[in-house]
């Protein structure tokens, strides 16, 4: 595999044997005039938690959205470059987009409960994918609140509203509601800035629970997070990646000096 | 923009701390040898009692960058400058109890011994010297440069540590009688010889700021 950046051909030298998820190659992004992304060189690594930090504005959140093209929602955006997913480029005008909702799920900032039962904002996914089966998407529900370690404090209320939970426990409904289309990669965009902190210690527990099945990318602005959570870093800056390196040595031995004013919280 | 000036000037200020107590160890060392060769107990008795305050220095180090790293969360070359502040306090307060320990062997002496003090043992004293202004330089200009040549005296130090030794021991050959103060003047170039391998420590302990790596200047 070839990278255009030094630092992103380091981390392929250093871990050469695992699996490549995500890479993206020279990905630019363009809001009208506004030059959002530019010439991104970022691989995703197989069942690992890449974090992408970065002040506002940095276009992390627009990064996020160009793996599942969600960014195509927004009017006037133009891109440029390459998304390989497992191999194939899914900015190709013949790439589905349907095919990559299966595959990659997504959490948001708020959580986003569908105004149903617990259960039907689970079984929602799968029913739309063609399950219909009664038996099977008991066994979906069950599994993906599980995985989502909500089972407990819901398995007797299945059937009440989903807005009577907590914004913690709303929030791994909608984890469990990713999980429930069994996808690949699960993208989580500052996943715990709206919770408590404990249900944010919850929510950071169960992604390193999710990492052993899932390969997860999330943006934060919490940079202690981060540092917790995730294998890789990758910090952005005006549309830049500037490095990307394992998580360990971003948060001790930055090598950009950029790198290091931010996550010492001399700006941003 | 968000700068970080409040924090900036907190660590600043255990910076100065540290470099105080260094100060302090340094003026413990010219003390704890004047008692020693001007047999002089009182001032022996006073360098003693001035090392309280030294470890109260090195506690409040401790506490003030303790109390920086729960309240700040520092990462990196943050994190770093209060990790090595701790630890080059240590080394400071532990040289500080090999002067003490230099002062109670000028007690042990007593004030009419009769016994020359090798003048090696201030040739040492003054390689300490040394080593501890380059070391106060290096931490605090944070210079990797200043803090190797930190190793060549401590070999400078050890040979002459070696050397004194040697004499000593023909000394207490032929002079039986003397032993006991004989071996007080070679504990205490031995206290002397031990500040060379804390201010080592420090040493590594900047390249270790600077860098974010792990060195060993002993090898």
């Amino acid at each position: 595999m070839d990278f255009v950046t030094g630092i992103a051909l380091k981390q392929t030298v250093e871990v050469s044997n695992q699996n490549i998820v995500y890479h993206t190659e020279d990905l630019n992004l363009w809001y009208g005039q506004t030059h959002a992304l530019k010439n991104i060189n970022l691989p995703i690594y197989e069942k690992e938690v890449t974090a992408i930090i970065g002040p506002s504005g940095c276009g992390k959140s627009t990064f996020l959205k160009t793996l599942n093209r969600m960014v195509e929602l927004v009017q006037g955006v133009q891109t440029s470059g390459i998304i390989h997913y497992r191999e194939r480029n899914i900015l190709d005008k013949t790439f589905k987009v349907e095919e990559l909702r299966t595959k990659v799920g997504m959490v948001f900032q708020k959580p986003n409960p569908f105004p149903k039962s617990i259960y039907d904002n689970v079984a929602y996914g799968p029913k739309i994918h063609g399950i219909k089966s009664k038996k099977i998407l008991d066994q979906i529900v069950e599994k993906s609140l599980k995985g989502a370690a909500i089972w407990d404090e819901v398995k007797d209320r299945l059937k009440e509203n989903a807005y009577g939970l907590s914004g913690g426990q709303q929030q791994r409904l909608c984890i469990a509601r990713a999980l429930a289309i069994e996808p690949d990669v699960i993208l989580m965009d500052e996943p715990t800035s709206a919770l408590d902190p404990k249900s944010t210690l919850k929510v950071e527990e169960l992604i390193q629970e999710l990492k052993k099945d899932y390969s997860i990318v999330i943006v934060t602005h919490n940079m202690q997070q981060a540092a917790r959570i995730s294998d890789r870093t990758a910090f952005m800056l005006n549309g830049e990646l500037i490095e990307f390196k394992d998580t360990d040595t971003i948060f001790s031995t930055p090598e950009d000096k950029r790198t290091e004013d931010y996550i010492t919280g001399r700006f941003g | 923009m968000v700068g970080r000036e409040q924090f900036d000037q907190e660590l600043l200020a255990v910076k100065d701390k540290v470099i105080q107590l260094a100060r302090s160890s340094r003026r413990q060392l010219e003390q704890s040898v004047e008692a020693l060769y001007r047999a002089d107990v009182n001032l022996a008795k006073r360098v003693i009692k001035a090392d309280e305050q030294l470890d109260e220095m090195d506690l409040s180090i401790n506490e003030a960058a303790i109390l920086l790293i729960a309240r700040q969360q520092p990462v990196a070359t943050d994190l770093r400058k209060l990790i090595v502040a701790i630890r080059i306090s240590t080394d400071l307060e532990r040289m500080a109890d090999n002067a003490k320990n230099i002062a109670r062997s000028a007690i042990r002496l007593g004030e009419d011994h009769q016994l020359t003090i090798h003048s090696s043992l201030a040739d040492m004293r003054d390689v300490a010297f040394k080593m501890i202004d380059l070391a106060i330089d290096a931490y605090y200009k944070e210079d990797i440069k200043l803090a190797k040549q930190l190793s060549e005296l401590d070999d400078l130090i050890d040979n002459m540590f070696s050397q004194v030794l040697e004499e000593m021991l023909h000394m207490s050959a032929s002079n039986p009688q003397k032993i006991q103060l004989i071996m007080q003047m070679a504990f205490s170039a031995r206290y002397i010889e031990r500040f060379g391998d804390h201010l080592t420590n420090i040493a590594e302990n900047v390249m270790y700021l600077v860098k974010g790596e792990t060195f060993d200047l002993n090898e």
